[in-house]
């Protein structure tokens, strides 16, 4: 074979690998459809579409740099209390408080990146516990300015691009959360194809390789921290907007347990895990909470139990089983 | 309250830490198996106190043999059955397993017993203050401390100077050469387990009236067990030992001195720990 | 003219233990260099010290004349000196071509590029397809790593190493554990690598060594024993003793 030949096939390969397969176009479409074909669940889809973001974001350190956490939490109520707070004393446009928010969470993740760049995935599991509770811990004890166990109360959103005002049934919060989920995920995809996002999952796989082929590794690992600490303080923005609230409850440890739940239902490491695994997830939620409110954490706990246990093989195989049937080639998810 | 008072209150809190998470250390050391869910164990051993005295006039110190002994059986059979599977798999999913375990733990127990604090009332032998050297000590304190002072005592002796202990320690420092010389590391494993969360369940119901008991507890805690075994390191039983200490000691004088910063001295202190010494404060260096 | 590598009195102490002693080493340009010794000879702490992974106690180590010493890995690896690993390290859930590619993308300055494209470069295009046919893995580039025969993947490891485009390589046993079906297309491969690039084979096989090396230094208990051409270390006594064993009483 000719050498022009064979980069011309590098070339394809490369560009097979980024290229949107029909699939994922099919996921958003329904995604938008939802919001027509179920008007009166769309305060149910924003809350997945929210935590899809979140999931997202986790699975940006968890799927692709194999950075392990338990206080991703920490991430989404930086971005929960700090857009609520510029609502309430800034501005009531969503759109800053969205990008102030966003702005906060990944300068917390700068910030704390250097703690989670050391160790082995025991430390990196205790300290991101930690750094999660020491968030809770500061909210909790700054009450003059978070409201302490009250949370942040009398939050009146204004309307998006000055047009779009928030309404009782989640309409308008839907779609703003649902497009600021479109927009970043299309972001996040263009990223983990990218040569960064390349050597990142050279980390992930085997960090002495990386190292020896010249990889960085603790600049790139800081750099997708924090990125990805950017995204769930986007997804706590959203949260705090579109419920108009924000209480201690965004930085509890049972959100950084049940976003990692989430990302173990829809798998790490395809951008698509996070959808998945929010949709799920919430409509489970959904379904328990309608016959016992009170025990959904019971339920939660089994699930986490049986899945790793073997439960997750079973239904990712199955997964896998039905794409393979669908598309019939592999996926550029990965 | 005195100095030496918060003193003596915090050793015999940090002397309760111990005995809650000495099990949690050693079962991390041997297996390398973070198991979140050690709290759930002693929340059993908690309520199993407080359904006794309350439920069948049980008096407190018949209580505590059988909080162990409850706990220990109950971690025998989640080791065999449900534990087991899981030590081949990664942190990650460990992690997982043993929150879903919390999970579960904490609703049941909401279930079967409600959500409310639980309360005692300790013998009245063990109620009360009295002043030793011009320093008041509460009675209860001082029991917890010398029971939980012959417990660590017996622990070291028996880490130490028992074939079983010996075993154990050659397991915790390298499992497979330990598997090679015939040391039966999954049996040895199994008794540890049992016996960790048996003192877990004594830790509980021990720690009914210094800690609090509600079915949240294994979730409130488990952060201060995982500050002993990581500040104290695995390998020995002194490092976390000495670990529990101090932090009993902080943690009561820190909600002493420093009301308004609750907790987050502790988590401060944690997380810098651990970044300056990944291995643990008292680890010695493996090379 | 400059060696390619050198280094200078180098000792590594571990606690009581000195497992590199004093050595002073030369590998020329484009040398096909073997480093031979022993089981516990030092020889993988040696490489250790000329990749960056360790610090040595005391010496130094140049580089085309320049002193790396106080350098870390990928400093090292940017400035030239490429390895491949005893047990393969490689990027299982990759495939052939995403793994050179990162390589040859980082050697490029691109992998700090979150938003440019793999396929929109031509050099990275071009060179991770040159690396591809040299080390023949076109028709399996698009295979998961993992899923390959182990020859294959050895093959991967050195092709990787070389994708940094490297002054130096140090091939750390590259036909270890290769089965004799696979091995002819990997020892191949060793001996058609460009002349501009100095190898230095870290090796057991001393089949391969007196087929590949123009030069051999033998490294016992830290310290360098013998250097010379094939011939003169193979009729070295001291070597024959040392290396041997009891061969050579025999």
């Amino acid at each position: 074979m000719s050498t022009a030949d064979l980069t011309a096939r590098v070339r394809g390969s490369l560009v097979l690998a980024r290229k949107w397969h029909p699939a994922e176009f099919v996921v958003w479409v329904m995604a938008a459809a939802a919001f027509v074909l179920f008007p009166r669940q769309l305060l149910l889809l924003n809350e997945i579409a929210i935590l899809a973001l979140f999931a997202l974001s986790l699975d940006l350190i968890v799927g692709y740099a194999g950075i392990v956490s338990l206080g991703h939490a920490a991430f989404l109520g930086m971005g929960a209390y700090t857009a609520g707070l510029i609502a309430l004393h800034v501005t009531a446009d969503p759109l800053v408080g969205l990008v102030i928010g966003m702005a906060a969470s990944g300068l917390l993740g700068l910030v704390t990146s250097p703690l989670v760049l050391k160790g082995n995935d025991l430390t990196r599991l205790m300290v991101t516990l930690g750094i999660g509770l020491l968030m809770l811990e500061l909210a909790n004890s700054l009450g003059w300015l978070t409201g302490g166990a009250d949370g942040l109360q009398g939050i009146a959103m204004g309307k998006i691009l000055g047009i779009f005002e928030f309404d009782l049934f989640g309409k308008t919060a839907y779609a703003y959360s649902l497009t600021v989920l479109f927009l970043l995920f299309v972001l996040a995809r263009r990223i983990v194809h990218s040569p960064f996002g390349l050597s990142l999952r050279a980390v992930r796989d085997n960090p002495l390789r990386a190292a020896s082929s010249g990889v960085p590794i603790p600049w790139r690992l800081a750099a997708v921290y924090t990125l990805s600490a950017a995204y769930a303080g986007a997804a706590g923005a959203l949260l705090a907007q579109t419920t108009q609230f924000v209480s201690l409850d965004v930085l509890d440890f049972h959100r950084s347990a049940d976003v990692m739940l989430v990302l173990i239902i829809g798998g790490a490491g395809w951008l698509y895990g996070g959808i998945v695994g929010a949709a799920v997830f919430k409509l489970l939620q959904d379904w328990i909470a309608w016959f016992t409110p009170q025990y959904w954490q019971f339920w939660i706990g089994l699930f986490l139990v049986a899945f790793v246990l073997g439960g997750r093989e079973i239904l990712h195989g199955g997964i896998r089983a039905l794409v393979a049937r669908v598309s019939g080639r592999r996926g550029g998810g990965s | 309250m005195t100095l030496l008072t918060i003193l003596i209150d915090g050793i015999a809190y940090g002397m309760v830490l111990f005995v809650l998470a000495s099990g949690l250390s050693v079962t991390l050391g041997l297996m390398n198996f973070v198991n979140l869910a050690h709290g759930a164990f002693a929340m059993v051993g908690g309520y199993v106190t407080v359904l006794l005295m309350q439920r069948l006039g049980v008096p407190f110190l018949a209580t505590l043999p059988a909080a162990f002994l409850v706990a220990a059986l109950a971690g025998l059979v989640l080791e065999r059955t449900l534990y087991r599977p899981m030590y081949a798999k990664s942190h990650l999913d460990q992690v997982m397993f043993s929150i879903g375990l919390v999970f579960m733990a904490v609703a049941a127990m909401k279930y079967a017993v409600g959500s409310q604090q639980q309360i005692i009332s300790l013998p009245s032998f063990l109620l009360g203050r009295f002043d030793v050297f011009g320093v008041s000590v509460g009675r209860y304190r001082l029991f917890v401390i010398v029971l939980c002072g012959l417990l660590a005592l017996a622990l070291f002796w028996g880490f130490v100077r028992t074939r079983f202990g010996s075993r154990l320690r050659a397991a915790v420092d390298d499992a497979r050469v330990a598997r090679g010389l015939g040391i039966p590391v999954t049996a040895l494993f199994a008794v540890t387990f049992a016996v960790g969360s048996g003192l877990a369940g004594l830790g509980g119901a021990l720690g009914v009236e210094l800690l609090g008991l509600d079915p949240t507890f294994p979730l409130k805690f488990m952060i201060y067990f995982l500050i002993v075994v990581t500040v104290g390191g695995t390998t020995t039983i002194t490092g976390p030992f000495f670990a529990a200490m101090l932090l009993g000691v902080a943690d009561v004088g820190g909600k002493y001195f420093i009301p308004q910063a609750g907790a987050f001295i502790i988590y401060g202190v944690m997380v810098a720990l651990l970044i300056l010494r990944p291995e643990g404060l008292f680890a010695r260096s493996r090379s | 003219m400059t060696a390619a590598l050198e280094t200078i009195g180098l000792i590594m102490r571990f606690g009581g233990i000195t497992a590199t002693d004093d050595v002073s080493f030369t590998l020329e340009r484009g040398a096909r260099h073997a480093l031979i010794g022993p089981n516990g000879a030092g020889k993988t702490t040696f490489v250790n010290l000329l990749t960056g992974v360790l610090t040595p106690s005391a010496g130094k180590v140049l580089l085309g004349g320049e002193d790396i010493t106080a350098l870390n890995r990928e400093a090292r690896v940017k400035r030239g000196i490429a390895r491949t690993f005893q047990i393969n390290q490689l990027f299982g859930a990759m495939t052939p071509l995403e793994m050179i590619a990162l390589v040859v993308s980082e050697r490029l300055g691109e992998g700090g590029r979150p938003l440019a494209r793999l396929d929109a470069s031509p050099r990275l295009v071009e060179e991770t397809a040159d690396i591809l046919a040299r080390f023949r893995l076109d028709d399996i580039m698009d295979e998961r790593i993992s899923t390959l025969p182990y020859g294959k993947q050895r093959q991967i490891e050195i092709a990787a190493a070389f994708a940094a485009k490297p002054s130096v390589l140090l091939l750390d046993e590259p036909a270890a554990g290769v089965p004799e079906a696979e091995r002819r297309e990997l020892l191949d491969l060793v001996g058609s690598l460009p002349e501009d690039v100095s190898v230095l084979l870290i090796e057991h096989d001393m089949d391969l060594v007196f087929r590949f090396a123009t030069r051999i230094t033998v490294l016992v208990n830290g310290r360098v024993l013998a250097e010379g051409d094939p011939s003169e270390v193979a009729r070295d006594p001291a070597v024959k003793a040392a290396y041997l064993g009891e061969g050579a009483h025999g």
